[in-house]
């Protein structure tokens, strides 16, 4: 007899869905059916049982083939990189729980590495403005029950988090939000027109790149000040239009992603879209909130905070003084800048996500890529450890974009028997100290 | 005035961070005292005498002391950080954090700086002869007291994020600015020879800014307000006046609003 089992989480994208059915088949081994998940959704479920899944460790060969180890000997190999380098680099955490995480945090400090995540070349911008003007936010539960104004500022849910505009804000009814979509005003502003933008009653279509610019006329207006005819490819009475009924809110939500993050001046983008947020309390309510991209890509910022006081680019390599400066101490840029003697990859693919020249540097010393999967990064390793598909294979906690954990469930056995990232992190950590004591 | 010169003679496989040289660790050591200083490169600690020949004589206080880097230093970071009174010259091209911190003194440099130098800066001098790289003079991430006091001169041009939370002090740039010059300012004087792409004064309370050259976004948020002759790093010309941002908060001094200033050389 097939299994049903609820209230599963997907691991896929930042909206974190929780709703999942998914049947497995009677010995717990195979995903048959899943139900309520997006497309994307299904297919991760579906993934984690197709045949041809790396099970056992596999180290490059002289002649630049793979060939499979233990997992014994690739702990012991992954341990003894991190200790010789001078200056080895852990970056990734897009698909782990937080418990594989925390492992990490306490194998990079062992190793006096630099830990990071993909935050990094993702909404990492957003912490920079975040350190520098703080987080007028909510979580998406108070979205669903309260906002009758949504923007979706340089964010496309309808394509990058399928379930967001079902589940969270422009169609679900709530407690004071009963009437659903007909009783939301939804503003898009994005230089393409995009599904999103489709869908929103007003969508502004700024300039590529400009948006600064627009996010600075909105203040200029909200503060009773005059702005020119045309700002960012946008006309004076579209942005009145638009101030007007944000003003007019009773609850409302900037949901914003990479186009502010990952145009030119990036943080600030985000910066002032907080300084507007919080210009607009002065009217009514409002919030703001990151459309995180992974299911757990919150979870590195709330874990590493906690343990070292940081979320992202965390230099430990002077131990008991941790530094933290993206611009020197990220991925990228030390990647670029030949800073780093050793890297591992783990639950990410910077082989696909990197600059060509970071690669190349990089790939100059040992690289070692954690991951479930073959991707570009696996195959481009030294030494590749598969682990266990996190929210199929092992559950955990997971931080939704909106700062809110969730536990997540296992559905079947992890394949072949393979540890999980908190478990192989443990085991370097445990073979690192060993080796510490043989020194 | 008493010198010490290093000369790289190892250069680092990754990148040395040499916080340790400035007048103030130097100041009333021998030469083998100033070669065991710690520097790091990544998680190894070596000392200074490892990667540089060390020679001359140091003063009794760091007001006595003049450090001359010869070699390639393109990848020493952290020279000159929180010095407060002596001088640094550095032959060629050094990396981040040059004069973060600084409180005094001066550090000369012959070639380029990369990203974060004069970070925070509280008083002294910084004089690059070639470019600097991002957030020169800026605010460490987060915190809102940007630099406070002294002078950077920059002869050619600056990436993004110039001066970003100034809030005292003096940067004259004298080549050009690519965007966000002044952001979140609440005081000093920043002046661009050259031109900046745009994002000149955003978020912006108090202080002034003077762009020689040409801005080829202005923000929504600046008004004309009328012609205005002044004299600026010895040059004396018409400058456009326009106060800003009206969309941050201002304070009120005797009655008054207080804006940021943003003159353009007409
Ligand atoms: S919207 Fe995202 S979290 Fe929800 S089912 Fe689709 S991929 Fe999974």
């Amino acid at each position: 007899m097939a299994k049903v089992i609820t209230g599963v989480g997907c691991p896929y994208c930042g909206a974190s869905c929780d709703d999942i059915e998914v049947t497995v088949s009677d010995d717990g081994t195979k995903v048959l059916e899943v139900k309520n998940a997006c497309a994307i959704g299904n297919q991760v479920f579906h993934h984690a049982s197709t045949p041809g899944r790396i099970t056992s460790p596999r180290l490059r060969q002289p002649d630049g083939t793979y060939k499979e180890i233990s997992y014994e000997e690739a702990i012991d190999r992954a341990a003894r990189i991190l200790v010789n380098a001078k200056k080895p680099l852990i970056y990734g955490f897009g698909s782990t729980n937080c418990e594989g995480m925390s492992a990490a945090g306490r194998v990079a400090e062992k190793a006096g590495a630099v830990l990071d995540n993909c935050a990094s070349i993702c909404h990492g911008s957003s912490f920079l403005a975040i350190f520098d003007n703080g987080y007028p936010s909510c979580t998406l539960g108070e979205v669903k029950n309260r906002a009758d104004v949504i923007v979706y500022w340089a964010s496309n849910p309808a394509h990058a988090h399928p379930r967001h505009m079902s589940r969270y804000s422009i169609f679900p009814r709530g407690f004071f939000t009963g009437k659903g979509h007909m009783g939301r005003k939804i503003i898009c502003i994005d230089p393409r027109v995009t599904d999103t933008a489709r869908v929103a009653d007003i969508h502004l279509q700024v300039q590529q790149g400009h948006d600064y610019e627009l996010f600075n006329a909105f203040r200029t207006v909200l503060h009773g000040g005059d702005i020119p005819d045309m700002v960012a490819g946008i006309p004076k009475e579209k942005i009145l239009e638009a101030a007007g009924i944000m003003k007019k809110a009773r609850f409302g939500t900037v949901f914003y992603g990479m186009g502010l993050c990952h145009s030119d001046g990036r943080n600030h983008n985000v910066d002032i879209a907080i300084s507007m947020t919080r210009d607009l309390n002065e009217f009514t309510k409002w919030t703001i909130m990151a459309m995180r991209g992974h299911y757990n890509i919150a979870g590195p910022g709330v874990v590493w905070s906690w343990q070292f006081g940081f979320p992202y680019c965390i230099d430990m390599t002077k131990r008991d003084l941790v530094h933290m400066n993206p611009g020197e101490t990220s991925s990228v840029d030390l990647a670029m800048r030949d800073e780093v003697d050793a890297f591992v990859n783990i639950g990410t693919d910077a082989g696909a996500h990197f600059p060509i020249p970071a690669v190349q540097h990089l790939k100059k010393h040992p690289w070692i890529t954690i991951d479930p999967n073959i991707c570009m990064a696996s195959e481009i390793s030294d030494l590749h450890i598969p682990v266990a598909v996190v929210g199929v294979e092992t559950g955990g906690v997971v931080y939704r974009m909106d700062n809110v954990p969730i536990q997540f469930k296992k559905v079947v056995e992890p394949a072949g028997g393979i540890l999980t990232d908190e478990e192989l992190f443990d085991k370097i950590y445990e073979r690192m100290c060993e080796l510490d004591q043989e020194a | 005035m008493k010198t010490v010169t290093l000369t790289m003679k190892n250069k680092p496989e990754l990148i040395l961070e040499c916080n340790n040289v400035t007048p103030d660790a130097f100041a009333g050591k021998s030469l083998a005292d100033i070669g065991r200083l710690e520097v790091y490169e990544g998680k190894f600690r070596a000392p200074l005498a490892d990667y540089f020949e060390i020679a001359g004589e140091a003063g009794e206080t760091a007001a006595d002391t003049r450090i001359v880097m010869k070699g390639d230093c393109k990848r020493v970071k952290r020279i000159g950080q929180k010095m407060t009174a002596g001088e640094i010259e550095i032959e060629g091209d050094a990396d981040m954090y040059i004069g973060g911190w600084m409180e005094g003194g001066r550090i000369h440099v012959k070639g380029n700086v990369d990203a974060f130098c004069g970070m925070a800066m509280k008083g002294g001098e910084l004089l690059v002869d070639g470019d600097a790289g991002n957030y020169l003079g800026a605010a460490y991430r987060g915190d809102w007291r940007g630099m406070q006091g002294g002078l950077i001169r920059v002869k050619g041009n600056t990436g993004n994020d110039t001066a970003t939370f100034i809030n005292g002090g003096t940067i004259i740039v004298e080549g050009n600015a690519f965007i966000h010059v002044s952001t979140h300012g609440e005081g000093g004087t920043v002046v661009i020879k050259g031109d900046v792409e745009g994002r000149v004064g955003g978020q912006m309370v108090k202080g002034d800014v003077y762009v020689f050259g040409n801005i080829q976004y202005m923000l929504p948020g600046f008004k004309y307000m009328e012609d205005v002759e002044k004299e600026i790093d010895g040059t004396k010309a018409t400058f456009a006046h326009y106060i800003g941002d009206l969309g941050e908060r201002h304070p009120t001094s005797r009655g008054q609003t207080v804006y940021a200033n943003l003159y353009v050389k007409a």
